[in-house]
């Protein structure tokens, strides 16, 4: 087997025991009543193991795929997604081995499984380096700073847990209201994930030709029923469904029609959900977060963040800046990536200044927390895909 | 403001809260609290004292965490409304109304707006670099209202401490175990084990450790400040250069702000990566993409000119080094780095031409004309000759009968040309360009055949100093030695003390992690048998606790 396609067959392994330890994680949790139970013991160790090994694996696919490639594998946004994926495990083995809880390892895991499969619907094959990554800085750089964004979302899942377990769910609140707008939002990365991955096993594809706001012609070829047309659209693949409404040329109707799906599908999945369940998506983990004490997971949410936000700095800003300065002549030009890099640092910094003078500390930390991972995964997924700049690779 | 007297006889400055010798509560406010706030050990800040002068109403304001937040909050989303269309540096136009045009063609009336606004422009505009300004003001003001009085209370902490102190702490137990002198002995070895810095004073304990990662947060501030003031010195002359050059191959120019370097574009090198000279492994995502650039170079020569060398003199050239920039490898010199940053593939350098009789298409004579510097005469053989009269290097074509040249780039080159023969001594005149050619004053019997073309590569190279970086490295590594120092070590302190009573009392407080504190604690009270303590803040394992006490 080649370098390459070992590497995959590790990654898919890694998936798998990630799937796997979040059941046992469930196990654990609904065993826990005092953390020293024999059978906490018994399900929390095997779901460790298991973790561990699945992280081994991941590193297994990380180096193989360096080898493959002949540079860091964080050169595109697959790349970097799967290794963000991978640093968010790294990170919870860390914290679970400061403070032993299983609560964590139930909701990382399964949100570091959606961020792996989140990152295998954008084109997976090895690249060969542009000019501008042709630098050592790339590796350093970007797994300093995907290093820092993995332990920040540490934070956001202690507070997660820490809502659900604080939220009172029987009654009607902003809290209750947002807090399930958080599941909505899962589901749809579910369904982003389902969608695309329906459309590809089905093989849908159709060419249509447009003009872009240069006023040139181009071809693309959409992998989803057209729902948006982009501007003065006209198919090439014949039988290719008329696109349902046109564009302007700004908006980029392939990514607007990839959106929509998810949101359609996602939306359909979590109805569902509420239909067969009969309650709020909520309130069916909320039994599952009863055991963690609160104070803890607000201490872990703290202690992440404090982690965090020194590596994050040095990889995301200072390492930058010096990369910056080799590539592109300055250290700082207000590129949109750079900028909410800047944006995401400031937020963390207010977290702390809060946290330590303002004595916000329990829900209002644990929603802090919350946004931070939001501004983490905008910077991820939104300013590479939607805003123009610099650092558009893929 | 009166100076504050404790009962123990320690004399505090006014605004103190906790005595900072034995810790008694100072004010009703501060007695009223379960547990009192150890932020700044209850010193007296500046800030919370005086609020009579203007003086003391500014500093008020600048060192609130509150405005301090709030200033951050404004520009992380002013920075983030900056990203929502591209800034201006990043539009492919110049002048204004380039832009204005620009952002209505493609953005619409939202662009008109974003531009109007000056939201296109958004962090230079003064309102942005005034809250960037406010920040470090804040900075500097919100530290030395906490640094100084927390450092004083620090330094003069006794080691016994009021019970009242004791009680309010976080972590804290009072108990009539047997605690004898041994178990006090047997504590201090413990904590001495644990890497604790301890003092004894009498039957008091204080165990410290970490202390210095309370200074992390004004480190860090200080690394932010020097930063902040290295980006302003970037403003006075001297210290920072950003030109651009264009460089033809062949040509040697001189680099500006450098005062007498110039640099000779040997070679422009641009290369794609291709499916048979490349890992296999690349093959489908080149496949796929289709080209993939690999590397922009430009092989140069470095040239010091004599004292007071200028642009457009490149005689007595001291040649210094050559060298290959590339992308991510600038060439280096005196202070000075250039960048490749452009370039523009296969731009006309030379046009061939041949003067002939229109009919016979026989040659009189071949002549070349270099399009960076076309002479005024060509001079053939036999009496013949070519004078080039006029030359328009971008020619768009003819208003009111006038030639037009939109730039000085050879992107369409056209001459005003006048033909010498024997047979026209007074010349014929002829307008010359590529694949036509215009005869504005009648017949001529003489044209202007093009023969061929020479081209060459062009490099857009970055030229910058910037004397501000050593400043800026500074205080990004003290930054990231105040964050570390706040971030991954914690101020820990444990006191144990035997009351007259015969109970004997623990606390323990810590400005970060709890757990580690507690499991210090843990330790002591197992070797040493002192008696149990709660957490008072962690209400899940106090409602356990009462859980099972009764009996659920």
């Amino acid at each position: 087997m080649d370098m390459a396609s070992l590497s995959s067959t590790l990654l898919f392994i890694a998936f798998v025991a990630y799937l796997i330890a979040t059941f046992l994680f469930g196990g654990a949790v609904k065993s826990s009543n005092t953390q020293t139970t024999k059978s906490f013991d018994r399900w929390g160790k095997l779901a460790i193991t298991v973790t561990i090994l699945g992280f081994i694996a991941n590193i297994g696919y990380f180096i193989t795929r360096w080898i493959a490639a002949g540079h860091a594998p964080v050169s595109n946004l697959f790349e970097f997604t799967t290794a963000f994926g991978m640093m968010v495990v790294g990170a919870f083995i860390l914290i679970y081995f400061i403070y032993k809880t299983p609560a964590l390892g139930l909701f990382a895991l399964p949100i570091a499984v959606l961020i792996i499969a989140y990152a295998s619907m954008f084109p997976t094959e090895i690249t060969p380096l542009i000019p501008a990554l042709k630098s050592y800085w790339l590796t350093i750089h970007v797994i300093t700073a995907a290093m820092g964004e993995a332990i920040l979302a540490i934070s956001a899942v202690a507070g997660f847990i820490y809502l659900l377990k604080n939220i009172d769910l029987t009654k009607k609140s902003k809290e209750r209201f947002w807090i399930e707008a958080v599941m909505y939002v899962l589901v749809l990365v579910v369904g982003f994930v389902v969608s695309t991955l329906s459309f590809s096993l089905a093989d849908y594809s159709a060419e249509y030709s447009y003009i872009s706001k240069d006023e040139t012609e181009h071809n693309i070829e959409y992998t989803m029923p057209a729902l948006f047309g982009m501007n003065e659209s006209v198919a090439i693949t014949e039988g290719a469904l008329d696109p349902l409404i046109e564009m302007p040329p700004l908006v980029n109707a392939k990514k607007l029609t990839t959106v929509v799906w998810s949101i359609l599908i996602g939306s359909v999945i979590y109805l569902l959900l509420r239909l067969i369940l009969r309650k709020r998506l909520a309130t069916v983990l909320q039994p599952l977060t009863k055991k963690s004490n609160s104070q803890l997971m607000d201490e872990i949410g703290y202690r992440s963040v404090l982690i965090g936000f020194p590596v994050f700095t040095l990889g995301a800003l200072i390492f930058a800046m010096i990369w910056a300065h080799e590539a592109w002549s300055r250290f700082w030009g207000w590129d949109p990536k750079e900028v909410w890099a800047l944006i995401t640092f400031l937020f963390y910094a207010v977290f702390l200044h809060l946290r330590l003078s303002k004595g916000w500390e329990g829900k209002k930390s644990a929603w802090i927390a919350l946004i931070g991972f939001i501004i983490i995964m905008f910077n991820l997924i939104a300013v590479n895909l939607i805003l123009a700049g610099l650092h558009s690779y893929a | 403001m009166d100076k504050i007297v404790c009962t123990c006889g320690n004399v505090n400055p006014a605004g103190t809260e906790l005595c900072e010798s034995c810790g008694r509560p100072l004010n009703d406010e501060t007695k009223e609290k379960k547990i009192v706030d150890m932020r700044y050990e209850g010193s007296a800040r500046r800030s919370q004292t005086y609020n009579k002068t203007i003086i003391d109403k500014v500093w008020n304001f600048f060192s609130s965490v509150k405005v301090g937040m709030w200033i951050i909050v404004a520009i992380l989303v002013a920075a983030a409304i900056g990203t929502i269309l591209p800034q201006v540096f990043y539009v492919p136009a110049t002048n204004e109304t380039d832009i204005a045009a620009y952002y209505e063609r493609i953005y619409g009336t939202f662009g008109t707006l974003y531009y109007q606004l000056g939201l296109s422009d958004l962090y230079s505009s003064w309102w942005f670099q005034g809250l960037v300004g406010m920040l470090g003001i804040s900075l500097v003001i919100a530290s030395l209202d906490r640094v100084i009085p927390l450092y004083k209370s620090l330094k003069k902490q006794k080691t016994k401490r009021h019970i009242s102190f004791l009680k309010r702490q976080r972590v804290y137990g009072i108990g009539k175990a047997d605690v004898s002198e041994e178990s006090l002995l047997k504590a201090e070895e413990k904590l001495k084990e644990l890497k604790y810095n301890v003092k004894r004073e009498g039957n008091a304990i204080l165990a410290e450790r970490g202390r210095f990662s309370r200074w992390g947060p004004y480190v860090n501030h200080l690394g932010l400040i020097i930063f902040l003031f290295g980006v302003m010195l970037r403003a006075l002359p001297g210290f920072y250069v950003d030109e651009t050059m264009w460089l033809r191959e062949g040509e040697t120019l001189y680099v500006p702000e450098t005062h007498g370097y110039f640099l000779e574009s040997k070679e422009f090198i641009y290369e794609t990566y291709s499916k048979e000279e490349s890992k296999e492994v690349y093959g489908e995502a080149i496949d796929r993409v289709g080209t993939i650039a690999k590397n922009y170079q430009t092989d140069v020569a470095l040239y010091k000119g004599p004292e007071g060398a200028v642009a457009g003199h490149t005689e007595d050239l001291t040649f210094e080094k050559e060298a290959s920039i590339q992308v991510n490898k600038p060439i280096k010199f005196d202070n000075f780095s250039v960048f490749q940053m452009d370039f523009r593939l296969d731009e006309l350098a030379t046009m061939t031409f041949q003067l002939q009789d229109k009919q016979t298409q026989q040659s009189f004579g071949e002549f070349t004309i270099d399009l960076a510097d076309p002479q005024p005469i060509y001079e053939l053989n036999d009496g013949y000759k070519v004078e080039v009269m006029d030359y328009y290097a971008d020619f768009t074509g003819f208003e009111e009968g006038v030639p037009q040249s939109q730039s000085p780039l050879p992107n369409n080159p056209a001459f005003l040309i006048k033909m010498y023969s024997p047979e026209f001594p007074k010349g014929e005149t002829s307008f010359v360009m590529i694949k036509e050619t215009v005869e504005p004053l009648g017949e001529n019997q003489h044209k202007i055949a093009f023969q061929s073309v020479e081209t060459r590569d062009v490099s857009g190279l970055t030229v910058r100093k910037d004397l501000t970086l050593p400043l800026l490295a500074l205080g990004g590594l003290i930054f990231m030695i105040g964050v570390a120092q706040g971030a991954y070590w914690n101020h820990r302190r444990i006191w144990i003390q035997l009351l007259e009573d015969g109970q004997t009392v623990i606390a323990a407080h810590t400005n970060k992690n709890w757990l580690s504190v507690k499991r210090d604690l843990d330790k002591v009270t197992d070797v040493a048998h002192l008696p149990k303590y709660l957490d008072q803040q962690d209400i899940d394992s106090l409602e356990e606790k009462v859980d099972k006490v009764e009996g659920v």
